[in-house]
């Protein structure tokens, strides 16, 4: 569906992208997840033709649409703050996509009222077409925002930050609204967050980014449990970082237990409740740093000042470079 | 204790609050309002009939011909030269763009008679141009051409000025929004732009408006000062002072005060709906 080839960008002495590939497959939900900087925004923006690269390659669907500006790719836009048009209602924003059409592919004035009314009932704001954006809350704003994407019928939707702006509750019924959405109509989705929960729990697959390059890409299961990098490994999900000769050494809090000798001594220095386990934070004797280690909530947990012997159950090897080194999991 | 210390200082922050606002509307009194109400004083002095007269002299109807004229021509090319500049100055980056900014304020820092003068040292007899302009029979200078290059110099800050910081306020989301969603250029500029700067269009092109009608400076070097043909309202009513006529001089500088108060309850109006509508908007 969509294949980037080696695209490189810059602004000014910045280097943002450095060599981007990445395809994408019809129907899929993908995830570009990564640090402010990495390069995210600028990668969606010039899949869209907001912006242009440098040099490499954008195609849609074997057709090479590198040179074609943004009215011309046909796709979905949600912008990180809505970018609604302040001055229009509701109504008016959803159905000007279709508005500014010409021709004989303008539909009648009808039938762009009856599509922009289906539109806001498919994102549940029906009855509020004359209401002005300032009217609504964060959550209905960026529906309003997705119908308006919709209105022009794109099979590419790309979504910058999509729940950034909103608070807790809301952002994860959207998330799961906009989830059943994008199987319900077909779409192939593109969103760009810096929340790893967010990317794991909504996307097909997660491309991870730092600094203008693709760290991994792959399913939220195998980001998650295999991380092809450091970065990745402490990017994704909680990780304790340890020295191990000249690289470094990464396991899970939840992948830690604790044992009566042979492990790494640990003095505890915290302990709550988070969740449904206890979380410990305390200080690795050998080398001065903090771990956090989950015990399971049924156990009684040690106490403050404590000294503990700790030993992961799964840990991973990464080089000084970053890269992580093969082997039988320890 | 704290509430007594708390009173005191409100009551403190009264007195000084009730000078401060009595000494600003003193000042505004004696320096503003009094001399407007002198100006209309003086050009009825003689009677409705005599400023009726007063100003329907053919060179006082002349004057106001060409004022309007003027203001017609100059006001909407700057309306259009600075919505292309602060257009242009938002939502590009090029090089050169520092200078731009400063350029456009230069008629604002260069002294009004200074501005007159660079153009007849362009356009003049004896200036650059001049002799080339005399050979074609083109007349700039001592005629209409030079008047409204001179406006269109001194009232060229006004619209960019008021809008340049409301683009980049309002920044480039939602022209980019209407262009993905596949609207053309001219589209994107007529529905969504325009629309999110009409008010600061408005009173900026209304400032435009009251300073190419009142302009005097610039406008002064380059007319020659030719009755009824080069001659503005602010230059008119100059000349007629100049030869002690107080109640033509009065009742045309009457006129132009009026234009200007036209414009500033114009102006306060558009303030007030700008207000709302910024206000509606966050």
């Amino acid at each position: 569906m969509i294949r980037c080839t080696a695209i490189t960008k810059r602004f000014g002495s910045f280097a943002a992208l450095h060599g981007i590939d990445l395809h994408v497959r019809p129907g899929e939900f993908v995830a570009l997840l990564g640090p402010s900087g990495s390069g995210k925004t600028t990668l969606l923006r010039i899949i869209a033709g907001l912006e242009f690269q440098d040099s490499g390659q954008v195609l849609f669907a074997d057709e090479d649409v590198s040179r074609r500006n943004v009215a011309d790719r046909h796709v979905g836009f949600v912008f990180q703050n809505y970018a609604l048009f302040r001055h229009m209602n509701v109504a008016d924003n959803v159905a000007f996509g279709l508005s500014v059409r010409k021709g004989r592919g303008k539909p009648s004035r009808a039938a762009i009222k009856e599509r922009a009314e289906e539109l806001l009932r498919l994102v549940q704001l029906e009855g509020l077409g004359a209401r002005y954006p300032s009217q609504l809350s964060g959550g209905q704003r960026q529906r309003v925002a997705l119908a308006r994407a919709l209105a022009i019928e794109p099979k590419l939707l790309l979504l910058d930050e999509p729940f950034g702006a909103l608070d807790a509750k809301v952002r994860k019924d959207l998330r799961r609204w906009l989830r059943d959405l994008h199987k319900a109509m077909g779409l192939t989705s593109i969103f760009v967050t810096h929340d790893q929960e967010e990317a794991l729990e909504l996307a097909d697959r997660v491309v991870v980014m730092n600094e203008g390059r693709i760290e991994q890409i792959g399913t939220p299961e195998e980001i998650y449990m295999n991380p092809a990098t450091s970065f990745v490994s402490h990017f994704v999900g909680e990780t304790n970082r340890v020295a191990k000769g000249s690289g470094e050494l990464h396991f899970r809090p939840h992948d830690t237990e604790l044992v009566s000798e042979g492990g790494e001594a640990v003095l505890v220095d915290n302990v709550f409740r988070k969740g449904g386990v206890w979380r410990i934070e305390g200080i690795l004797q050998a080398q001065q740093v903090l771990v956090e280690i989950d015990l399971d909530a049924a156990s009684t947990p040690p106490s403050l000042g404590e000294v503990v012997q700790i030993r992961p159950r799964q840990s991973r090897d990464f080089n000084s470079a970053g890269a992580q080194l093969k082997g039988e999991p320890q | 204790m704290s509430r007594e210390t708390t009173l005191r200082a409100t009551s403190e922050g009264h007195l000084s609050q009730a000078l401060l606002i009595g000494g600003a509307l003193a000042f505004l009194g004696f320096f503003l309002a009094l001399p407007l109400i002198a100006v209309f004083g003086e050009a009825l002095k003689a009677g409705i009939g005599t400023f009726a007269t007063a100003i329907q002299t053919p060179d006082a109807l002349a004057s106001i011909r060409l004022t309007l004229f003027i203001a017609a021509i100059s006001v909407p090319l700057n309306m259009v030269f600075g919505i292309a500049a602060s257009w242009a100055i938002t939502k590009f980056e090029f090089s050169g763009k520092a200078l731009l900014i400063t350029l456009i304020d230069l008629p604002f820092s260069i002294s009004p008679v200074v501005s007159g003068l660079i153009f007849v040292l362009l356009f003049g007899a004896n200036g650059v141009l001049g002799p080339w302009l005399a050979a074609h029979d083109v007349k700039i200078i001592f005629a209409v051409p030079g008047i409204v290059l001179a406006t269109l110099f001194i009232t060229f800050p006004f619209v960019a000025r008021e809008l340049i910081p409301l683009i980049m306020e309002q920044g480039k989301s939602e022209e980019e929004a209407a262009l993905s969603l596949g609207a053309n250029g001219w589209q994107t500029f007529w529905y969504v732009t325009l629309p999110n700067i009409r008010w600061g269009l408005l009173y900026g092109v209304l400032l435009c408006n009251a300073r190419a009608m009142g302009e005097f400076g610039a406008v002064s070097v380059v007319s020659g000062h030719i009755r009824g043909e080069t001659n503005t309202m602010p230059l008119h009513v100059e000349i007629l002072y100049n030869e002690y006529d107080f109640v033509g001089a009065f009742a045309v500088a009457s006129l132009l005060a009026l234009l200007a108060l036209v414009t500033l309850v114009a102006k306060s109006v558009l303030e007030w709906r700008f207000e709302l509508n910024s206000g509606a908007s966050h």
